[in-house]
């Protein structure tokens, strides 16, 4: 028989954060950005079966870096949940908030419980509004807090930098081949500072378009589509390209 | 939402179980009381309730059009002018029901949830039969108010993304399918509907021709069965029409169909029966 050691809740609670920092981190970065006509969903994925970017419902999508089981089921539940409420009360019914809240209670259950392992996931919520004014994002830590977002945010390994990047050089109203442009430039900056190239098939891009006709506004931009963005983007950028880069060196 | 958080807040167990993309799976599972099939249904006496009537569906070489009258009727008194039958299912596939008007919409809904759930858990849409399959189930496990007179009777078209065709079901009131080449129509103006389908159409239609055609057939069944709405020119009430091609489905609007059912009018001024066809 042997006596367990006694841990203090304090050090538990950061034990379990830290286990759950550390998994996330390992993954790469998913990034969303607010542009003129929605949001915008930007991951670094070779797959295109495994995605890290979803549909919830007609003006809610989904984020997620960390372990890809859990957030999975995570995203399964949303679904349930919003097909739910939209079939109980009405579409206009299901709101970003709601999905946020539940999303947080189940979060911070799981990582306050000692008997379940901590969730090592970090989400994002985004739903698109009538204008750029309603737009709302949320941000979902491990731990079961929401951050309320706006403009831009990154979660997943070397979030921090790639946060403090985009806070600097996002501004409102960009187009959405800026905005991508910018989401890709993000991500393309590695720990040590160095830059890497990615291409249009190591990203798996989506948006919520607020102008698109039909009820559901959320479309992956693939192939030729996205290689044209990224091109407009970068063809369109190219004057202040020198002083943009003089201005890092 | 009436979800039970039994205190905790977090998602119950159903919500984070691996498992169906069904939506009317996890209805089962979670609360399945909101299912249709397990509703208590009266023991005895007939109830009155509106009853949606003729669906009508053509294919022509680029895609499939369907289209369904407005009228909804109780016994024998008009219960609405303008109720609307045809609804599209998702991108690519429509559903027109005749039968019982509420639980017909009720049916479309949990349809349409049931297809775009799939689609969000999966990432990639049900195949068109797996959708007619679908709502072969949804029908049949309304066999036991279609018993008492609540009968929902639908038709079914859509562009088959894989073989690059539209196609038509048809189906009863036990949830028996089948496919339908060509024309099909359904409720109780489908027999005038279906004649004039037969003797109208032909393979190598065009968009407008369909169109025209299914206005044409629909014109005929309100001719003949008291049920069956004809266009309301005086209201501007005209019949909804629903073309499917690979471009996904895209609804009629109201100047055209008004088009269409005007210069459907116009000639049956002069000839009351409508086109002939050929004696041989």
């Amino acid at each position: 028989m042997s006596t367990p050691f006694y841990v203090s809740p304090q050090q538990a609670m950061a034990d379990r954060a830290e286990y759950a920092r550390k998994g996330i981190a390992r993954g790469r970065s998913v990034v969303v950005l607010q542009y003129n006509d929605g949001v915008v969903f930007v991951a670094e994925n070779p797959s295109r079966a495994l995605h890290k970017v979803s549909e919830i419902y007609d003006r809610i999508a989904f984020a997620a870096v960390g372990k890809y089981n859990e957030f999975e089921n995570l995203r399964i539940g949303g679904v349930r949940y919003a097909d739910l409420r939209g079939y109980t009360y009405d579409r206009d019914d299901v709101t970003a908030r709601g999905l946020a809240n539940v999303y947080a209670q189940t979060l911070g259950t799981i990582f306050s419980s000692a008997g379940e392992k901590p969730y090592e996931v970090e989400l994002i919520v985004a739903e698109v509004g009538a204008a750029p004014e309603d737009d709302q994002i949320y941000r979902l830590p491990h731990d079961g807090s929401i951050v309320d977002e706006h403009g831009s945010v990154a979660v997943g390994g070397n979030a921090d930098q790639i946060s403090s990047y985009l806070d600097q050089r996002h501004r409102d109203g960009m187009t959405l081949s800026e905005a991508l442009k910018l989401a890709v430039e993000s991500l393309a900056r590695d720990t040590n500072g160095s830059e890497r190239t990615l291409t249009a098939e190591q990203l798996e891009v989506a948006v919520l378009d607020r102008k698109r006709p039909q009820q559901r506004k959320f479309k992956r931009l693939l192939g030729r589509q996205l290689q044209r963005l990224l091109d407009e983007g970068s063809g369109s950028a190219e004057p202040s390209e020198g002083s943009e880069g003089s201005e890092e060196e | 939402m009436e979800a039970n958080f039994s205190g905790t807040g977090r998602l119950p167990a159903p919500f984070l179980t691996p498992g169906s993309s069904s939506f009317m799976d996890f209805l089962a599972q979670h609360q399945p009381e909101m299912l249709p099939r397990n509703r208590q249904l009266p023991t005895q006496g007939v109830i009155e309730a509106p009853h949606g009537t003729t669906i009508v569906a053509a294919s022509f070489p680029g895609g499939v059009v369907l289209a369904g009258d407005r009228r909804a009727t109780m016994g024998n008194v008009i219960a609405q002018r303008d109720i609307e039958k045809v609804f599209p299912a998702d991108e690519y596939s429509a559903v027109g029901i005749a039968g019982t008007a509420g639980l017909a919409v009720e049916m479309v809904k949990l349809f349409q949830l049931e297809l775009e759930h799939f689609e969000k858990v999966e990432g990639v849409s049900l195949s068109l039969e797996g959708k007619a399959n679908r709502l072969s189930t949804m029908i049949r496990s309304n066999l036991g108010m279609a018993m008492q007179g609540l009968a929902v009777v639908p038709l079914f078209a859509g562009w088959d993304v894989d073989r690059q065709k539209g196609r038509i079901f048809s189906y009863d009131v036990t949830g028996g399918r089948s496919e339908e080449h060509g024309y099909a129509a359904t409720g109780s103006g489908s027999l005038f509907a279906r004649g004039a389908l037969k003797k109208l159409f032909r393979d190598d239609l065009t968009e407008g021709q369909a169109t025209t055609l299914v206005v044409q057939a629909l014109y005929d069944a309100a001719d003949d069965d008291s049920a069956t709405g004809g266009p309301d020119l005086a209201r501007r009430i005209y019949p909804i029409v629903i073309v499917i091609t690979d471009e996904g489905f895209r609804r009629l609007t109201e100047a055209e169909s008004s088009e269409i059912v005007r210069a459907v009018h116009e000639r049956r001024l002069e000839e009351p029966d409508g086109p002939r066809a050929a004696l041989l």
